[in-house]
């Protein structure tokens, strides 16, 4: 559909409704993974490695098997051998091998409590029991624990033959590194000659998780005749069936997915765990099988994100033009390859104008748990180091970091370091949008700062399908396949209700399953408002032609006679004098009219419209502990178009508020094993409400001319600034420049006494 | 050796042990569950009667989701054994609207947005609806500290906060 | 072989708990759980085949305050030590730090018992008590016995207690006029972290504000809650001026045994036990004038 977007005054988009499945949620009845059983359902454990990298010479299942109440034993056995094989897609790419050895280890375990069994039986208690007689003969190999480990010249290799992809020069033979990206324009000798200041610096950022509070959770149901039905609390119930049909060898039309209510997901809850082990073991138990994980399997078997290592230079002229940068990014792509850091390749440099860049990456595998996308991928990790290098430059400079900004950032037209140029996009206006904000001016006591930074997440277009109906007094009903993960179905009633011009609680929002729903991608990317969004306002715009053809048969005019407007049908022109039919009037009639009015559209946009994203963040750090408090946080996005302003802010604040817990506190803490030690939420320490103060937000609107009504996905950019802002509200309250993560009170305070010696 | 999850099975006794009976009175309705000795409460209400609106996260009192009512006192359900749960009152997020009546704190999470994934609310509605009735006027320090055993991944807690604020102010008004 | 279930029981009286716990082998106390069954989930002790919840013995959950001071039932909720408003006047560190263990949920539940006879280093309550001069009144089949908080526990994990006993009382003596103590604890975040380190101080002064008496107690420095007399010393007759202060800090730095940890490091925390030990030390010091 042509996706220009209009100067319109809205009439439901940019309210505030209360979200349709709101009254669910706050009386408990609302139901998530955890919350679906069947009559007969066995409960479902996976059994998991002790080592973190170990052959896997021959499993013996037949203890467990004769346990009382097991029902099902499965190993990698129980699947088809799918072979590793990376297919590119976008900035990542996908491997279902890779994705079938995470769910059940084949040759290898790569991580400690990488999972290699799984059980079914009547109670959780013996199917772990029952897990203990699991009889595995081991070859423990040295684990890979580290970066440091992975690179050097003799480190044990996760996978043989694995050939290093990608760009530049690449190593020669088996290596840990599984691909490298490079960006490179201009000419980067030249430009850091022509630098009059360089700034410099070294970073680490620690693996850090998703920490969505709701574990994972399915229920799978195999029939007799081959069919199954599985319930997920997942971020794409179409990639659940495509994912458990390619694991399992499975035809993915024998399999219906419902997604149920999602307790966060963050990109977290896109892979599949338990689903193709739940289906297997369903099959061959008879019986439904529910699967949960503990917390502790949330931190010891999925996916967080990526540890890195980094080094980045910027090169800027006196008056503060910057005119080179170069950087190397490691990140610890965990068991199998696929880290961000392509993506954080393509983000890192790009909200500005830079004519001379060098920008390598390298995906690297070590045995830890295989990561997965977290909430712009990569992104928030380069943008540490870039916007603490920014930071740096306008101190040397002694320039206003926000005006230093503002002076080379990105504009409409300009080419993004990956290649594309940048339609319409809201980076100056949300830089000047923060500098005008009372925030930038509070006074600052002692032991406070101030810091600023930046960032920016393309976002996605992806495929997306809705179907609209009428019912006959007059209420629509909207369907879609994206599980609402943050109020995004209130927003599909909205651009629907606005579209038809009826009052938004006339319009009935519904997430289908995988048979009643047309495919959607997944709900992550910041998409579905924008390409879910899309198909919805298409649908809708469908019906309205077909209500406008109603109102025309009744009134035996021309279709280009009627208008639709505000919810009715309005006779125009030469046909005026027959006035007006309401949407209500209209669904009376519609049996008689020709029947019922449906309509399904759907779509592919290839791009999105990027999101510019500027933090402030006051802190204050008590020298004598290293303890930091966030006294005062601002985050300024720019969302093209607010559809539900509630929403939209608690984007901004949720995405923030994890950043700084990634920022000051939160990390993977390792043994020399590689076990986690921290798997809990009591070490692993996500922000309390304590800790964090209102967060204040700007809701910036840039129109995004791609989407009808300017949408920019809101999503992720809130997560990239934060690492930075916090930083560098660190360096301006305690002089110390901090390029490692987390700035926890130990390493502020050890900080703090080196820069006093 | 393997296996990792929650309780750590017992293995090699001769006999099964009998269920325990309990008689509780939950959400102001006598009810009768059995249960295993180390079975917890919150699996009780869950798997024993349905009552999936308390929800787990952790297990390990570190979250709040699981956030319940015993006996008037705010409790995490994940600790506690379902046997201590006999000749006492529970209360659970599904006891507190009246009919179609929300409590005040359910009317005003709804109002501000106070939930995007909705996973960690039942938590926070019950024990805000403590904090407010322990503390009918808190300032905003006191609200955060005293829910601050309540995780919320989503929300950043600004809009949670301001809610039950809210809540307090609209409980104020309807006592004068 | 099969999972089995662990039986529940809950005396009404302090003999039927002590026949329990003796005639049995695997059997634990549950006063509140969230130590217990917290250890049975992470990797701890498998459920044991008898639970004794002593919530339903009235001594236990009973609180009695006189001129002698406070008896207070081994059981009493967190909670409902520091809703107890007399409590909170006469000992406010000891009832800060009942109240910093844990969420609102845990209050709902830990009880200074458990606190004490899980004998975690990082107890909150344990140092408190110790600075207070509390004492635990055990009960078990030879009879009842006090021991003293700051002999109770042996190490990490490990008590006094012998086989078929539990901690049945606890008695904290009266406050001498012009006395008060306090409690702080540092933590990374503002609430929900273990303690990296604990100190409690306690201060007794005369007229003219100057100090007679001293007790400070550390947690989370050491196998167990220490009573570092020297610090306390340092204290005595002076007004806490800065020398008084820098001098009980290094006492409290140096006693402090800690290890590293993924809560804190030895550096870390032998710091914070000297940062901590002048601010609670003034903190007491402030309240003690007050009276």
């Amino acid at each position: 559909m042509s996706g220009q977007s209009e100067e319109r005054k809205f009439k439901q988009v940019g309210s505030r409704p209360i979200r349709h499945d709101g009254l669910e949620k706050v009386t408990g009845r609302a139901r998530f993974g955890a919350d679906y059983t069947l009559p007969g359902a066995q409960e479902g454990v996976f059994v998991r490695s002790p080592y973190a990298h170990a052959r896997i010479l021959s499993i013996d299942t037949s203890r467990a098997e004769k346990v009382p109440g097991v029902r099902a034993v499965i190993t990698a056995a129980d699947f088809p051998d799918v072979p590793m094989g990376w297919i590119p897609a976008g900035s990542t790419g996908i491997d279902f091998g890779a994705n079938q050895r995470t769910i059940l280890a084949r040759e290898k375990v790569l991580y400690h409590g990488h999972a290699f069994a799984a059980v079914a039986a009547s109670t959780r208690e013996i199917a772990l029991a029952a897990g203990e007689l699991i009889d595995v003969e081991w070859e423990v190999l040295t684990p890979v624990l580290s970066l440091e480990q992975a690179l050097a010249p003799d480190a044990p290799i996760l996978h043989e033959g694995q050939e290093t992809m990608g760009d530049g020069d690449k190593p020669e033979g088996d290596s840990n590194i599984s691909s490298q990206v490079l960006f490179e324009g201009g000419d980067i000798e030249a430009g850091f000659a022509e630098s009059d200041l360089i700034v410099e610096g070294h970073f680490d950022t620690p693996m850090v998780h998703q920490g969505y509070i709701e574990p994972h959770a399915c229920l799978a149901n195999a029939r007799e005749d081959g069919t199954s039905e599985i319930w997920s609390s997942t971020q794409g119930a179409f990639g659940v069936k495509g994912e458990v049909a390619m694991i399992t060898g499975s035809d993915p039309n024998s399999i219906k997915v419902t997604p149920t209510e999602i307790g966060g997901g963050f990109g977290g809850k896109i892979p599949v765990y338990l689903e193709p082990a739940a289906l297997v073991l369903s099959r061959k138990a008879g019986r439904p099988v529910k699967m949960t994980m503990s917390r502790e399997e949330v931190f010891r078997g999925t996916g967080p994100t990526s540890g890195s290592r980094m080094w980045a230079r910027i090169g800027a002229r006196s008056d503060g033009t910057i005119v080179a940068a170069e950087t190397r990014l490691e990140f610890e792509a965990g068991a199998f390859r696929g880290s961000p850091v392509g993506a954080a390749c393509m983000t890192i440099f790009t909200p500005y104008v830079i004519p001379n860049f060098k920008i390598l990456g390298l995906d690297v595998v070590l045995n830890k748990p295989r990561v997965a996308a977290y909430r712009a991928p990569g992104a928030p990790i380069g943008a540490f180091a870039a916007e603490s290098l920014i930071d740096d430059l306008a101190r040397k400079l002694g320039r206003d970091p926000i005006e230093l900004r503002l002076q080379n950032a990105i504009e409409e037209g300009g080419v993004a370091k990956y290649g594309p140029s940048f339609g319409p996009i809201g980076f100056k206006q949300t830089l000047e949008a923060a500098r005008n904000h009372p925030h930038y001016k509070a006074e600052l006591g002692e032991h406070q700062g101030r810091g600023v930074a930046a960032g920016f997440w393309f976002n996605a277009g992806m495929q997306s399908s809705a179907t609209v109906s009428v019912n006959d007094d007059g209420s629509a009903v909207v369907r879609t396949g994206n599980p609402d993960i943050g109020g995004s179905r209130a927003s599909m009633a909205l651009m629907c209700a606005e579209e038809l011009g009826i009052d938004v609680t006339r319009v009935r929002p519904l997430v289908g399953d995988t048979d009643s729903v047309g495919y959607c991608d997944v709900t992550g990317g910041s998409r579905v408002t924008y390409a879910t969004g899309m198909a919805v306002i298409e649908a809708t715009r469908q019906v309205v032609d077909h209500l406008r053809a109603r109102a025309a048969t009744v009134w035996n005019v021309e279709l280009d006679s009627v208008e639709w407007q505000d919810g009715n049908a309005v006779a125009i022109n030469g046909a005026a004098e027959k006035g007006s039919m309401s949407l209500g009037e209209i669904a009376a009639k519609m049996r008689m009219t020709g029947g019922p009015v449906v309509a399904s559209a759907s779509v592919n946009p290839p791009a999105a419209g990027p999101a510019f994203g500027v933090h402030l963040c006051d802190v204050e750090v008590d020298p004598e502990t290293g303890v930091t408090r966030v006294l005062r946080y601002t985050v300024a996005q720019d969302a093209g178009k607010a559809i539900h302003p509630t929403f939209v802010e608690g984007q901004y604040q949720g995405g923030a508020a994890q950043g700084i817990g990634w920022a000051l506190n939160e990390e993977y803490l390792w043994d020399e094993e590689g076990r986690v030690e921290n798997p809990g939420f009591l070490d692993y320490r996500v922000p309390v409400a304590s800790d964090l103060p209102m967060i204040d937000t700007i809701i910036v609107e840039v129109p995004n001319p791609l989407h009808p009504y300017g949408v920019r996905g809101v999503g992720e950019t809130p997560i990239v600034p934060p690492l930075g802002t916090v930083a560098n509200a660190m360096r301006d309250a305690t002089g110390v420049r901090f390029r490692s993560l987390p700035m926890s009170p130990p390493r502020v305070l050890d900080a703090l006494d080196g820069a006093s010696d | 050796m393997t296996g990792l999850g929650p309780v750590r099975p017992r293995v090699g006794r001769e006999k099964n042990v009998a269920k325990i009976r309990v008689e509780t009175t939950i959400n102001g309705e006598e009810t009768e569950l059995l249960c295993a000795g180390q079975e917890s409460l919150l699996d009780a209400l869950r798997d024993g009667l349905g009552m999936t609106g308390t929800k787990e996260g952790c297990t390990t009192g570190d979250c709040g989701a699981c956030s319940v009512v015993l006996d008037g006192r705010l409790v995490p359900s994940c600790l506690v054994l379902a046997a201590e749960a006999n000749g006492r009152t529970v209360q659970t997020i599904e006891g507190l609207a009246e009919g179609s009546k929300l409590t005040a704190v359910q009317q005003q999470f709804l109002e501000h947005g106070a939930l995007q994934c909705g996973i960690c609310t039942p938590g926070f509605i019950v024990a805000a609806e403590k904090l407010l009735e322990k503390n009918p006027d808190p300032t905003e320090q006191e609200a955060r500290y005293f829910l601050a055993g309540n995780l919320c991944r989503c929300t950043g807690y600004d809009k949670i906060i301001r809610a039950v604020l809210d809540a307090a102010a609209v409980m104020r008004e309807e006592r004068a | 072989m099969t999972a089995t279930a662990s039986r529940f029981e809950a005396p009404t009286e302090v003999d039927g708990a002590v026949a329990l716990l003796a005639s049995e082998e695997d059997v634990r106390v549950l006063a509140g759980g969230t130590d217990l069954l917290v250890q049975m989930r992470t990797g701890g002790p498998a459920p044991p085949a008898l639970f004794v919840d002593i919530k339903r013995i009235p001594r236990l959950m009973a609180t009695e305050l006189s001129s002698d001071g406070l008896r207070i039932g081994a059981a009493v909720p967190a909670a409902e030590i520091y809703e107890n408003e007399s409590i909170r006047s006469l000992w406010p560190g000891l009832t800060e730090a009942t109240d910093l263990i844990g969420s609102s949920q845990i209050q709902g539940r830990a009880t200074w018992c458990g606190n004490l006879c899980n004998a975690s280093p990082a107890a909150d309550s344990v140092p408190a008590l110790i600075v207070n001069a509390a004492k635990a009144v055990i009960a078990g089949p030879s009879g009842e016995r006090s021991v003293a908080v700051e002999d109770f526990t042996r190490g990490p994990g490990q008590t006094v207690l012998e086989r078929g006993e539990l901690v049945v009382e606890f008695e904290v003596p009266a406050p001498a006029p012009h006395s008060a103590d306090a409690y702080l604890r540092l933590i990374p975040r503002t609430e929900m972290d273990i303690a990296v380190v604990g100190v409690a101080v306690q201060v007794e002064l005369d007229a003219a504000g100057v100090v007679t008496a001293a007790r400070v107690s550390l947690g989370a420095v050491a196998p167990t809650a220490l009573r570092v007399d020297t610090a306390a010393s340092a204290l005595v007759g002076t007004r806490l001026e800065d020398e008084a202060l820098a001098a009980a800090a290094a006492e409290a730095s140096d006693a402090a045994n800690p290890i590293d940890d993924k809560r804190g490091t030895v550096a870390y925390r032998k710091r914070i036990a000297g940062v901590l030990t002048k601010r609670a030390a003034k903190l007491a010091y402030d309240r003690a004038r007050a009276r």
